[in-house]
């Protein structure tokens, strides 16, 4: 119990969203056991209600749960989220320590990351869905893609000065070979960095899904995400409020929480850059 | 300079020339037949081969792309699927809404964020900075679209001081038309100025550790003459840098923003063209976009001399 208050006096914020995140995953993997019904059952008499002891949250258009399709909607996020993050870690890690390491793999690929970083995030990802047919594979592919420039970028960034360091030099000198360099003393250095970078890429994923959900480019719109919810009740919001509230009230703790702590990481791994960002 | 400036400017090409390609090629990338794509599911024959022809898909692919590349730099961006109007056409009707929007939110941010961060740096660890850092935390967390309906709702619907949804064009008259875009600019404004906020503060603090500082204060500068003649100078070229990065998330925000509040810009000219699977219009809503980027970034690269003479190229 004492080692838990230490922990939480010295980063609050990496226990706090730590915390909501957990909870938020609970909610996800236990959705069908919270007091939901099918998130995608109609009910055309019980058109849009207002939040009441029986429709906790209300009910659409259609007459579908809000409560319902909000606690399903966390998986979708969740989902999302940190597919984009693993795979952008393992795919830009790679072709970053390629990059790093072999100068005319750099001279290639750092260009193409140029060319795909200027293209807006999702902008990138609507031209990819635009393409494909709605699914959250496409989605979860289409963030990725836009992603993992930035994990390049960081990593490639790091494996040059890295290779600089003496112990690089000293390992080099002692006939170490490259695999094993860049396994044994570039890749564990990184990690820290890498982690911090990979929450936060969570956190645009998530945002991006909804953001993509909401215009109509995102997950197919029978499936209950939190950006879908809220399109579905752009046409009423203004008399029915409630239709757009939950959905947005969840994404944006889950964002919150999510950035916590990836603030919170960034301090604990590196308290120079506490003070600073 | 002269050199550098040269040598920045065709650095972009490449960029440009992938952002083309990537943009051209998807069409090509993707599985299945693309007419029979974009035609949608209940598409007559007839609809798929005008889609085809449009598109010349019936062209092997490299010369396609020569082909599609060089109208492109003749400002033909193609002809819509759905309308057979011209794509620049199409899009340069929507710039007036969009541009304003973009332009608006860039003002706000920038006079807002930058003393922000500068009070939270100057107040280090003390009460306005955590509350200035808290702020800045929570709307880097809330997507503009939930702040938008958060705004539309107060201020539009409950407190009635401004238009909820809508926009009026500069001809009906220039302050009823910059009315209409307040909300959508706070809402589009609030990641921004985040950003900018955190990178103001970080700046700051890391400039007022330097050594310069603690002799200008031990040689008796006061406070304000620290912090406005000596450390402000020398946070110019990091701001600016994340001005300009920051421009993505502008124009991503911008087509979510136009869709909640209906204003008829690019952004909303986009949704419509996903929902009508209009893929020259995606093509060159986003070229247009990415150019523009790139060109802020080149401007944004090329004014830190401006910034801070002390940068040689």
């Amino acid at each position: 119990m004492t080692s838990f208050i230490q922990v939480f006096k010295r980063h609050p914020t990496i226990v706090v969203g730590g915390f909501l995140l957990s909870l938020l995953f609970l909610m996800a993997i236990f959705a069908p056991w919270l007091g939901t019904i099918d998130p995608t059952a109609l009910s055309p008499i019980h058109r849009t209600r207002v939040p009441s002891e029986k429709f906790w949250f209300g009910t659409d258009l259609l007459g579908r749960d809000v409560y319902s399709r909000v606690v399903y909607g966390a998986r979708v996020s969740l989902t999302v989220g940190f597919s984009v993050a693993i795979l952008s870690a393992v795919i830009g890690t790679v072709i970053g320590l390629a990059a790093g390491f072999v100068k005319w793999i750099d001279a290639i690929v750092m260009r193409i990351m140029d060319g795909f970083m200027s293209i807006p995030t999702i902008l990138l990802a609507i031209a990819l869905i635009a393409l494909t047919r709605a699914s959250l594979e496409n989605v979860i592919l289409a963030v990725t893609i836009a992603e993992v420039p930035r994990v390049v970028r960081l990593v490639r960034g790091l494996t040059l000065s890295l290779r600089e360091q003496p112990y690089v030099e000293a390992a080099v000198a002692a006939g170490a070979g490259r695999v094993r360099i860049v396994a044994k003393h570039i890749f564990p250095n990184t990690i820290a960095a890498l982690t911090v970078q990979t929450t936060y890429i969570c956190g645009l994923a998530i945002l991006a899904e909804a953001s993509l959900s909401f215009i109509g480019a995102g997950v197919p719109p029978s499936t209950p995400s939190w950006g879908n919810i809220m399109a579905e009740g752009r046409a009423l919001w203004q008399i029915k409020p409630h239709l757009i509230a939950f959905p947005a009230l969840f994404l944006s703790i889950t964002i919150l929480s999510i950035n916590m702590l990836g603030d919170g990481l960034r301090d604990a791994i590196d308290p120079r850059m506490a003070k600073r960002i | 300079m002269l050199a550098y400036t040269l040598r920045r400017v065709l650095l972009t090409l490449p960029v440009m020339l992938f952002v083309a390609l990537f943009v051209f090629g998807l069409l090509s990338l993707t599985p299945g037949d693309p007419a029979v794509l974009l035609a949608g599911e209940d598409a007559t024959p007839a609809d798929i081969q005008r889609i085809r022809q449009t598109l010349g898909l019936d062209e092997p692919f490299l010369v396609r792309f020569a082909d599609w590349l060089w109208k492109v730099m003749h400002g033909d961006l193609g002809v819509s699927l759905f309308t057979g109007l011209q794509v620049s056409q199409m899009i340069g009707q929507r710039l007036a809404p969009t541009f304003t929007l973009m332009i608006m939110t860039l003002i706000l941010s920038v006079t807002l964020a930058v003393p922000l961060g500068a009070l939270a740096a100057w107040r280090h660890n003390k009460f306005y900075d955590r509350s200035i850092m808290m702020m800045a935390v929570l709307s880097f967390s809330i997507p503009s679209f939930v702040v938008g309906y958060l705004l539309a709702y107060a201020f539009g619907l409950e407190l009635r001081w401004l238009p909820v949804q809508g926009y009026v064009p500069f001809s009906q008259g220039f302050w009823a038309s910059i009315r209409t875009l307040i909300l959508p600019t706070c809402a589009l404004g609030s990641v921004y100025v985040a950003l900018i906020t955190r990178i103001s503060r970080a700046t700051l603090l890391e400039t007022l550790s330097q050594d310069y500082i603690r002799t200008a204060r031990s040689k008796g500068v006061s406070n304000k003459g620290i912090l406005f003649r000596h450390a402000l100078k020398n946070v110019g070229v990091p701001i600016v840098t994340v001005v300009g990065s920051g421009v993505a998330l502008l124009i991503s925000g911008a087509v979510v923003t136009e869709t909640v509040f209906s204003i008829p810009g690019v952004g909303r000219l986009t949704v419509d063209a996903i929902l009508r699977r209009d893929y020259p219009i995606i093509q060159g809503v986003i070229l247009m976009f990415s150019f523009m980027y790139v060109l802020v970034n080149l401007t944004v690269d090329l004014l830190y001399r401006v910034f801070d003479p002390r940068i040689k190229y």
